[in-house]
Parts: C-alpha cells; sequence; structure tokens
C-alpha cells in the first residue's frame, strides 16, 4: 500500500467563490476519504428570531444567501402565512413564482459560467453572465432590486408587475431564449467537455436517494424529485414536467440544469397568460402560533423552513435546511475515489452554496 | 486619476458574506461592467495581488484566513470592505458568531457600502482603491503585519479537525 | 393552503427502530432538527415519500443522550453533529464525529443559551 496524504482543498481556493473546506486523503493521485469542514460563513442567524419580529426577520431570511434570496424570503413567509391561516391574494402566488423562476434562471447561469471557468473555458463564463444580466435587469425592474429582492412580505408582495412589463418581460425571455439555445449546446456538445465529465463522479440512484441528494444532484442520478410538484404557489396550476437524466455522471448534472433554464422560461410564460387580476396583499394582524415545515424547490434543491412561533411578535425557532447541507454527505460519497485533478469539477457540479448550508 | 501606470491584480474572499456581494464582485468582471479594462484581473495568490476585496464580515472561523491572505499580500497594498456586512456587520450584527465589520481585524481603506453593494459602486470602490495604492507606492508606505494576539482561541477548535 | 402536517412524538428509545422502520418503507431523510422549548429540547426527525412528510418527534434534556441513526442514513452526521455543537446534546456513535469541531463558535453550544452582545443596542444610540 502506498503512503497516504492529506491535501487541504479550501477555505480560499481559486475555483471556488466561497470558503469551503475539504481535507482530501490521497493515494498517489486517488482520493480514499475526504473531511468536510464547514464554519466558514456560519453567522448563527438563525438565532437573530429572538431579537427581529416576524415579519421583520423576512429581510434576515432573504439574506441567508444572495444568489437564492428570493426563494428563501418566499419559502419563510409561506410558513407563516400557513400557520396564521392566511388565504393570500392569488395573484401574488403567480407574482412569486414568475420571481422564482425568474431566480432559478440567474442561479443556472451564474452555475453555467462559474462551472466552465473552473474548466478553463472562459468563454462560456463570459457569455453566461452576460445572459444573466438579462434576468438581473428584469428582476431590477420589477422588485428594485438585482441580487436580494426584498420584495416578499408576510401576506403578500411589494410590488406589482404591470401586464405591459409581463408581456415585454416574456418577449425579453424568447429573445434571449435562442442565445440560451446556442450555449447549451456549445457546452454540452463539446467534445472536451463531455471528455471531462461522463463517466466522472458517478452517484447511483439509490445512494443518492438515501444519502439525502436533492435538486439537480438528485434528478442528474434519476430521481424524479421537485418539491415544485406539491404545487406550492401557483405551481400547482402550471404544467411542466421536471429535468430527470439518469447516468449520475457529473455531465447529467450538468445536463440537469441547462435544461431546466428552458423549463423555467415556459413556467414563467405559462404563469403570465394565467395570471389573474387582484390585488397583491392583504393585511396581517396578529402573530403566528403553531409550527409548520414549509418547502420549496430552489434552483440547489429542496429547502425547508422550520418554523415555530407560539402567538408572541418572535419566533420560538426558525430552522433552514438548505439543498446544499445536505448534498454534504453525497459529495463526500462523490469525491471517494476519484483523481485529485477532478476534485474542483465534481464538486462545482452539486453546485455548493456555502453562504446557504452554514447560515 | 487620469491615467494609471500599472494593472493592479485583486484578490476576492468571502469571509461569511451572503453571496449576493460575492456574485456582485464577479459581475464586474463580465462583459456588462468588465473591470478588466481597467487592467484588473482577479487571482487566486495573495502574492500576486495589490488589492485585498473582502465581503462579509468576521466570524470565529475565518479570522485566521484573513490574516494569512491580508499579511501574505506584498507592499504597497490596499483593502477594501465591500457591503455593509464587511463595513459593520450589516444585518448580522447581532449575531452571536459575528465580530463586526473587517477594520477590527485589519486596517481598511475604501469602504463600500450596500446590501448587496452594486457592481457600479462596487467599480467606484475599486477606482478609489487604485488612488490609495498609488499614493502608498509613492510615499513607499508599508503596511503592518497583522497579529491576532489578544483574541484568545476557543478551546473547542484550539485542537481542530475531525476524528 | 398546503396539506396539514402531523408530527408524532417517539421515546429516545424508540428512534432507531422508528427509523428504521421508515427506510424500509422507502422514505428519504429530509432533516434532523432541535429547538429549544424552555428547559427541554425537540429534536424533530422528518421523513419524505412521494412528497409526504412523516414527522417524529423527541424531547429530550441536555444531559440526556440520544443514538445516532447515522447508521441507517448515512448523510444523518450532518445534522447530529450540528445538534452537538450547536445544543449540546451528545448524540452517541455517529460515522463521522467530528467530536464538537463541525461549526466553530465564539459561544459553546450556542443556541442553548441566552446570549446578549455588548454593541447590540447600537441602532437606538
Amino acid at each position: 500500500m502506498s503512503k497516504q496524504i492529506t491535501i487541504p482543498f479550501g477555505p480560499q481556493h481559486p475555483v471556488l467563490p466561497e470558503p469551503l473546506h475539504l481535507d482530501l486523503v490521497l493515494e498517489d493521485e486517488k482520493v480514499v476519504d475526504v473531511i468536510p469542514t464547514i464554519g466558514y460563513v456560519h453567522r448563527g442567524l438563525e438565532k437573530l428570531v429572538e431579537k427581529r419580529e416576524y415579519t421583520e426577520y423576512v429581510f434576515i431570511a432573504e439574506r441567508i444567501c444572495g444568489i437564492c434570496s428570493f426563494i428563501h424570503s418566499q419559502t419563510y413567509v409561506q410558513g407563516i402565512e400557513q400557520i396564521m391561516g392566511l388565504e393570500i391574494p392569488e395573484r401574488t402566488q403567480y407574482l412569486r413564482t414568475i420571481w422564482s423562476e425568474y431566480s432559478r434562471l440567474h442561479s443556472h447561469l451564474l452555475w453555467l459560467g462559474c462551472f466552465a471557468d473552473s474548466m478553463g473555458f472562459e468563454s462560456v463564463f463570459m457569455n453566461a453572465w452576460r445572459l444573466r444580466e438579462h434576468i438581473l435587469d428584469d428582476l431590477e425592474a420589477t422588485t428594485g432590486g438585482r441580487v436580494i429582492q426584498g420584495v416578499c412580505k408576510v401576506g403578500g408582495v411589494r410590488r406589482d408587475i404591470s401586464p405591459e412589463k409581463l408581456d415585454e418581460m416574456v418577449k425579453g425571455l424568447k429573445g434571449i431564449e435562442h442565445q440560451l439555445q446556442d450555449l447549451t449546446n456549445v457546452f454540452l456538445h463539446d467534445s472536451s467537455i463531455q471528455h471531462r465529465l461522463k463517466g466522472i463522479g458517478v452517484l447511483s440512484k439509490e445512494d443518492a436517494y438515501y444519502f439525502g441528494a436533492v435538486g439537480p444532484t438528485a434528478r442528474g442520478s434519476g430521481l424524479a424529485i421537485d418539491i415544485r410538484e406539491t404545487g406550492y404557489a401557483a405551481f400547482g396550476k402550471i404544467n411542466f414536467k421536471p429535468v430527470v437524466e439518469y447516468d449520475g455522471d457529473c455531465y447529467a448534472r450538468c445536463a440537469v440544469r441547462a435544461k431546466e433554464m428552458f423549463t423555467s422560461i415556459d413556467i414563467i410564460e405559462q404563469c403570465v397568460k394565467k395570471i389573474p387580476d387582484g390585488p397583491v396583499d392583504m393585511k396581517v394582524t396578529g402573530a403566528p402560533d403553531g409550527e409548520y415545515l414549509s418547502r420549496a424547490e430552489q434552483p440547489r434543491g429542496e429547502v425547508i423552513h422550520y418554523i415555530k412561533g407560539n402567538g408572541k411578535k418572535n419566533l420560538v425557532r426558525h430552522r433552514v435546511r438548505t439543498p446544499t447541507f445536505t448534498n454534504i454527505p453525497p459529495l463526500v460519497t462523490l469525491l471517494k475515489g476519484c483523481e485529485l485533478a477532478d476534485v474542483p469539477v465534481i464538486v462545482l457540479t452539486i453546485d455548493p452554496c456555502i453562504g446557504c448550508a452554514e447560515r | 486619476m487620469t491615467y494609471l501606470a500599472k494593472s493592479p491584480w485583486i484578490i476576492h474572499y468571502d469571509a461569511s458574506s451572503c453571496n449576493g456581494c460575492d456574485i456582485e464582485i464577479l459581475a464586474c468582471l463580465t462583459p456588462m461592467y468588465d473591470v478588466e479594462r481597467f487592467g484588473i484581473i482577479n487571482t487566486g495568490n495573495p502574492k500576486h495581488a495589490d488589492i485585498f476585496v473582502v465581503t462579509g464580515s468576521i466570524n470565529e472561523a475565518n479570522r485566521e484566513v484573513i490574516q494569512n491572505i491580508y499579511n501574505q499580500i506584498p507592499d504597497p497594498k490596499v483593502v477594501v470592505a465591500v457591503g455593509i456586512c464587511a463595513c459593520s456587520g450589516g444585518v448580522f450584527r447581532e449575531c452571536y458568531n459575528v465580530a463586526g465589520g473587517i477594520d477590527k481585524l485589519i486596517p481598511v481603506d475604501v469602504y463600500v457600502p450596500g446590501c448587496a453593494a452594486r457592481p457600479e459602486s462596487i467599480i467606484d470602490g475599486i477606482v478609489t482603491a487604485l488612488g490609495v495604492l498609488e499614493e502608498k507606492r509613492k510615499n513607499h508606505i508599508s503596511s503592518p503585519m497583522v497579529t491576532d494576539h489578544d483574541h484568545k482561541a476557543h478551546h473547542k477548535h484550539a485542537q481542530g479537525g475531525a476524528q | 393552503m398546503m396539506e396539514p402536517q402531523t408530527i408524532t412524538p417517539i421515546s429516545v428509545g424508540d428512534v432507531v427502530r422508528k427509523v428504521e422502520q421508515a427506510k424500509k418503507d422507502g422514505n428519504r431523510l429530509v432533516q434532523i432538527g432541535c429547538t429549544k422549548i424552555e428547559d427541554n429540547f425537540e429534536i424533530l426527525y422528518v421523513f419524505d415519500k412521494d412528497y409526504k412528510l412523516t414527522n417524529y418527534r423527541v424531547t429530550v434534556k441536555q444531559t440526556d443522550e440520544i443514538p445516532s441513526i447515522s447508521g441507517v442514513y448515512f448523510g444523518a452526521f450532518v445534522y447530529e453533529n450540528e445538534i452537538h455543537d450547536l445544543y449540546g446534546i451528545h448524540v452517541k456513535g455517529i460515522n463521522i464525529d467530528f467530536k464538537g469541531t463541525f461549526y466553530k463558535t465564539v459561544v459553546k453550544h450556542p443556541f442553548s443559551v441566552t446570549i446578549t452582545k455588548e454593541d447590540d443596542a447600537c441602532q437606538n444610540k
């Protein structure tokens, strides 16, 4: 047996915009064991429920992560509304759906760029982020914020979108759809990318299920887990199918994300067609008394907000289980047995979001 | 400032930011904002860098990392704190694990406010930093080595690592 | 409105048996979370199958020891280390045991104590 050495990976590493630390135990070039260390971004924001009222806390919930920001605030207010038994206006549900799909588009484009950059494909990085600016422009025009929107509140949303703007948004998305098609075609059919990704980091369907994989990591292994199918917000009235790939390798996970962008555009289009008129918020009085596990599908997978209130303005407990946190055990299994040079690529195929994971 | 004699390189570290400011820094590098026109390149190696861009606030785990990076950047160096968390702790100021802004640990030259800081203000901050950098270069101002002597390590991670 | 949820209280001794049964029924582990209610700690195990949640709750004291379920669900180690580091509840037999180094926090077991910071009131100054 050859000698084992341990190589630290991160927290400050050129391919990672965020601090993730892994201790890789190597035998020659082969990774035999992986020990993740987290806590570089740990702020302890869940404990702020003691100091902030449940309505103010939406801003904190939104800042769990700057990429999945909208969906975090949406999941949080959804839980509160459920506990308080609020029937929020239908137009709000559609608006939330539209914004959450916009977040997904921006997150997937961001990932595509960072991922391509990690393999040295700088042109894909630049092009993906150029298209992403279009998405961010629309988000800014409709919510007022680029990455932190601040538009969700308990009982509704803060802004309405005019019918003209909605049509313009769909037209804009149609405009970038073929550019997106070009970009993903180049990315998915490039022979060197296929060489780097196919057959690397394989996660079997069974492992994915029992180790807790969610989102594109699970769907790349043939598991059709997509919380949008439970029909929260307006997803129950929209026709869509989760994108599933069956190979379980790095390429499959990338293909899921690339294809999901088109599903998102389709969902936004359907929402704009079906959105009813009406108010976008309602008056909320009282305070939540009860508990609820609020779920939503983030760009990275299923997120759970556990909310418990006791009838006072301050919640008793807010606990967030983010997709990256539950994707850590599958990542550990993926990395065992791979070669050192593949580690950055495999890590990025689960699209880690450390800000989310450590809160 | 009318022209730049040098191409300053930046190194970015995400302290305990929510990612919002980080992705805006990355957005600065891409075609829409394109800071490379100022000759600025984002590097991963502190020894190549002139400007240290930090997002997010100090917490228990990353203070050592920030010091290491800061001490390894050659003189003259400039620190830019991007986002309200890096300036003062922001909305997370009251969290138990947040010690406050970056200036509690290393000297900061430029503060960029915002939550999340907009790419325009980040570029403005970095361009301001270029002026500070030029000043420091001309006057041969060297930055002190930073150590964290008064900070007592928590007994729990004095040993560190999983078993 | 979304589907109502129920949480079944179980005893500490039942945890492993219930979890094994959940796995046999084809559930995946969604999360393990902890909540402090006065002096008690409620640990919530959440499982999912076909978008249906099954929830079990165990109520313990901080000095109590809970059994690890990482032998049944490999991925449980992240949650169990988290509960140990943030609440100070000892979990017995975790497959990858960080022994208190998973989270590095200024305050030991931050969620089990009341924390006041000196500069808390700065917005009122």
